[in-house]
């Protein structure tokens, strides 16, 4: 898990993290939004913009948690519901609801995918000691795209690891699951 | 003394491998038996060039190469040697030589030494041959390492007062002189003034130096390069004929610090007639694209005044002046979009060029008389989708050559000239280039391509078919009529790999034959692979576009045309031809304002040469659209070929008709392809 946390760091804290020498104040600044009243933290540096919710242009044959494309200034984003993503109760769109564009590392170079959240909460800083490991949820929720625990002043913040969370074999996983069903359904 | 070369050596072989290119259509262009003096030239300083460029950039092996050649073309220039075919093949084949040395330098191989080898030979053969080149003699008997300019050198070389200022010392030229080859100096110390006068910062001594060797030119001149305008300087080959060739070229040495600019100036000038680069990430774009480009900003700057202006005190009354100025702005748009895109576009020459040697060589090779004609050379098309269509045109070039034209024999049995022609023709129709690839030989043998085909297992034997799907069957993958495979085609890899290539290309490929008439083979692509003209079509809130060059007619159905099989699906009746149906909405989703087939539109689209009906709501309008890629923050979505954004900013997809039509067949196995939640 340590390594984990690790990667959840900026680089430049990482050499910090990995040594296990932490300088306090010097933290990660971590974007904070809300999904069904839990806190979630993405690092900063990933955040390109967060706009309003607008409507999206579907793409068929895609999980449903993909809610379609956007075109940001002449750039075609995918976006993807958290709430979906998170089988989570779904709720309707309203003013506050926001899409944050992040920045994804992949195989492949960046790409650029928006995440659609209730709303924008704060941005914290967080130090790495201050980085709890990943408790076990149980079933509900799958531990792997979390890459930490953070403890704000209120609240407990989740730290997304967004490579894994958005990388394209993880969004794919599914559709392609359905893929294979109808391949093998049609080969008979 | 030592510059960075390797920063202009790109440059030189960009530069060579057109020089090549020039050479080749002229060599091919020589009419046997009777020199045009001025085709020679433009082949003989193409060679030169290369030449002096290699000898330039230290790649000895080419220039002694060139050396060789050069001479052979001197002598055809001067009219002392006969223009033969023997020559002219020779020529070819180290035109090939050369490329293969110059791809294998600049990717850093292996030179095939023993083909270089044979090739030297056969020239110095062929200049032995001739009793009149005797003043190149020299040349023939040097083995292959030491050809070029392996002769002596008379170099004159008197420094003036001031050279030790620039921080030059003779001693060192002299000393590298060595290096080149055996060098005798003789020094001139006339100018010395008395000791007395004598001041020790300035340089009274001159030489005159022997330097024997296989030096060339070049290199003596890259050794003077820092003092050529800090002394008097001739270099003189002791052989009057090198001299000739040199004086000709080059009149004077140039300076270092200047023929590295100018050098290359005056190869583009002296050399390369005005054609572009064949295949390098760069573009050459023409001054008179550019200065197009600029107007039309100059315009649209204009008209955004204008508007600008009337925005500022706008009232009702003024509304017409603002249609017009918008229309005004649509037009400015519209044309600077159309000139920018013309700044990729190059005449399909480049890719037409190869075609004369082609087809001279496998003419040759299969002993068949053929004339190529081309027309529509400086027909412009996009760069990216030129380079991808050279290997399918060659593709069918080789298989009209082979498969379609007869033998001069079976030719003149059946009546038709002995020479055969080929065509290639490209012109421009709507928004697609046309390529077509004619021939007037057997055409395609209907009922061995069907023999064929049955055998092959592609079609059932019982079936009957039409002339135009017998000849779509070629075009099927695995399918070759050949009986013999020969080195020239027939292994069947062939023509579904050609119609592959072109439709990824967003284009079509047509067959037409006519039994011993010959069969004309039709290329139709987008002149752009950055935009597309789509039809715009919704299917309940949603919009998708179907790329025009699909699309052969949209109609509505009425009761009497439907015809639904149990089990297999809907088709319907349209002239004869029954063509399935595909809802647009069963493969994509969503929800449409109807499902009741002849309430909706059907648009009929056509790929793999197959008919299908698409379904939709209704048709919207047709426009061009900005290609988008899915993949870039996404990935590929099957059946969707990419996005593209609409006038009001919204996303619509672009429909990609062969992916929706495998698409559609996995639905229909599955029935509805359910959203994995």
């Amino acid at each position: 898990m340590t390594t984990d946390i690790a990667t959840a760091q900026s680089t430049n804290d990482m050499s910090d993290a990995t040594d296990g020498v932490n300088t306090e104040g010097e933290g990660t600044q971590f974007l904070t939004f809300i999904l069904d009243n839990e806190a979630y933290g993405v690092e900063i540096l990933r955040v390109q913009e967060i706009k309003g919710w607008t409507p999206v242009t579907r793409i068929p044959n895609t999980p449903e948690y993909m809610q379609g494309v956007l075109n940001l200034r002449g750039t075609i984003v995918p976006i993807v519901d958290m709430r979906m993503r998170f089988n989570l109760e779904q709720i309707e769109y309203t003013p506050i609801t926001v899409i944050i564009v992040l920045s994804v590392k992949s195989e492949n170079g960046e790409r650029v995918i928006g995440l659609v959240v209730d709303s924008v909460s704060d941005v914290i800083d967080v130090s790495a000691k201050n980085i709890k490991a990943t408790p076990d949820f149980g079933t509900t929720l799958n531990t792997e795209f979390i890459s930490g625990l953070a403890t704000s002043t209120e609240h407990m913040v989740m730290l997304l690891d967004v490579d894994k969370l958005l990388s394209v074999d993880e969004m794919t996983a599914l559709s392609q699951a359905s893929d294979l069903q109808a391949d093998s359904d049609s080969s008979e | 003394m030592t510059i960075d070369m390797s920063q202009f050596l790109e440059t030189f072989y960009e530069e060579s491998f057109e020089g090549l290119e020039i050479m080749e259509t002229e060599l091919l262009a020589l009419d046997v038996g009777e020199a045009d003096s001025e085709t020679i030239n433009t082949i003989f300083r193409a060679a030169h060039s290369i030449k002096g460029g290699s000898g330039t950039f230290g790649l000895n092996a080419v220039a002694d190469f060139t050396h060789v050649m050069e001479t052979l073309l001197d002598e055809m220039r001067d009219g002392k040697r006969q223009v033969t075919e023997e020559a002219v093949n020779l020529l070819l084949t180290t035109v090939d030589v050369l490329r293969e040395m110059l791809t294998a330098l600049r990717e850093n191989t292996e030179l095939d030494s023993e083909r270089i080898k044979v090739t030297h030979d056969q020239l110095e053969e062929l200049l032995d041959s001739s009793s009149s080149s005797s003043t190149v003699q020299e040349t023939d008997n040097s083995s292959k390492d030491v050809p070029a300019g392996a002769q002596s050198w008379h170099i004159s070389f008197h420094p003036h007062v001031n050279l030790f200022k620039t921080g030059n010392d003779p001693v060192r030229i002299l000393r590298e002189l060595e290096t080149l080859g055996e060098l005798e100096v003789k020094m001139d110390s006339s100018a010395l003034p008395e000791f007395n006068n004598l001041d020790p910062e300035e340089s009274f001594l001159g030489w005159e130096l022997e330097l024997k060797g296989e030096a060339t030119r070049e290199a003596i001149d890259e050794v003077f390069a820092w003092v050529e305008d800090e002394c008097d300087l001739t270099i003189m080959a002791a052989e009057a004929e090198a001299e000739v060739i040199h004086a000709e070229a080059e009149p004077e040495p140039e300076p270092e610090e200047r023929s590295q600019t100018e050098g290359r100036s005056t190869a583009s000038t002296q050399s390369r007639k005005p054609k572009a680069a064949a295949e390098s990430t760069s573009i050459r774009v023409g001054i008179d694209k550019v200065d197009s480009v600029i107007n039309l900003v100059g315009e649209l700057v204009i008209t955004q005044s204008m508007l600008s202006t009337l925005g500022e005190s706008f009232d009702m009354s003024k509304v017409n002046s603002l249609i017009q100025g918008m229309e005004q702005l649509e037009l400015n748009t519209r044309q600077l979009q159309e000139q920018v895109m013309r700044m990729r576009m190059m005449p399909i020459n480049f890719a037409f060029q190869r075609f004369p040697r082609l087809v001279h060589d496998m003419s040759q090779k299969m002993g068949k008389n053929i004339e190529l004609k081309m027309t529509g050379e400086q027909t412009e098309l996009d760069k990216t989708v030129m380079e991808k269509i050279g290997d399918p045109l060659v593709h069918l070039v080789r298989n009209s050559l082979d498969h379609g034209i007869e033998s001069p024999e079976k030719r003149k049995e059946a009546g038709k000239p002995e020479t055969a022609t080929l065509r290639l023709n490209a012109y421009h129709q709507g928004g697609n280039i046309v390529i077509e690839v004619i021939d007037d030989g057997a055409g395609l043998n209907e009922e061995k391509i069907f023999a064929k085909a049955v055998e092959q297992g592609l079609v059932p034997a019982d079936i009957q078919l039409e002339p135009a799907r017998i000849h779509e069957l070629i075009l099927l993958p695995g399918f070759s009529t050949a009986d013999e495979v020969t080195d020239v085609s027939g292994r069947g890899v062939g023509m579904d790999v050609v119609v592959r290539n072109i439709r990824s290309l967003g284009g079509s490929l047509e067959v037409w034959s006519k039994p011993g008439h010959g069969s004309k083979f039709t290329i139709r692509l987008p002149l752009t692979l950055a935009i597309l003209d789509g039809q715009t079509v919704s299917v309940g809130e949603e919009d998708y576009i179907i790329p025009l060059i699909s699309i052969i007619e949209s109609i509505q159905l009425t009761s009497d045309m439907l015809n639904i099989v149990v089990g297999k699906g809907e088709t319907f009746k349209l002239r004869n031809e029954h063509l399935p149906i595909i809802r647009l909405h069963n493969v994509f989703g969503g929800s449409p304002n109807t499902t009741d087939l002849i309430e909706g539109l059907l648009v009929v689209v056509e790929s793999d040469g197959r008919k299908i009906g698409l379904f939709v709501d209704e048709l919207k309008g047709q426009q061009q659209v900005v290609i988008k890629s899915l993949e870039v923050n996404y990935k590929r979505i099957e059946g969707i070929s990419g996005a593209t954004i609409l006038g009001d900013g919204s996303v619509a997809l672009i429909v990609d008709i062969p992916g929706l039509i495998s698409l559609s067949n996995q639905v229909t196995a599955t029935g509805r392809l359910k959203k994995s939640a």
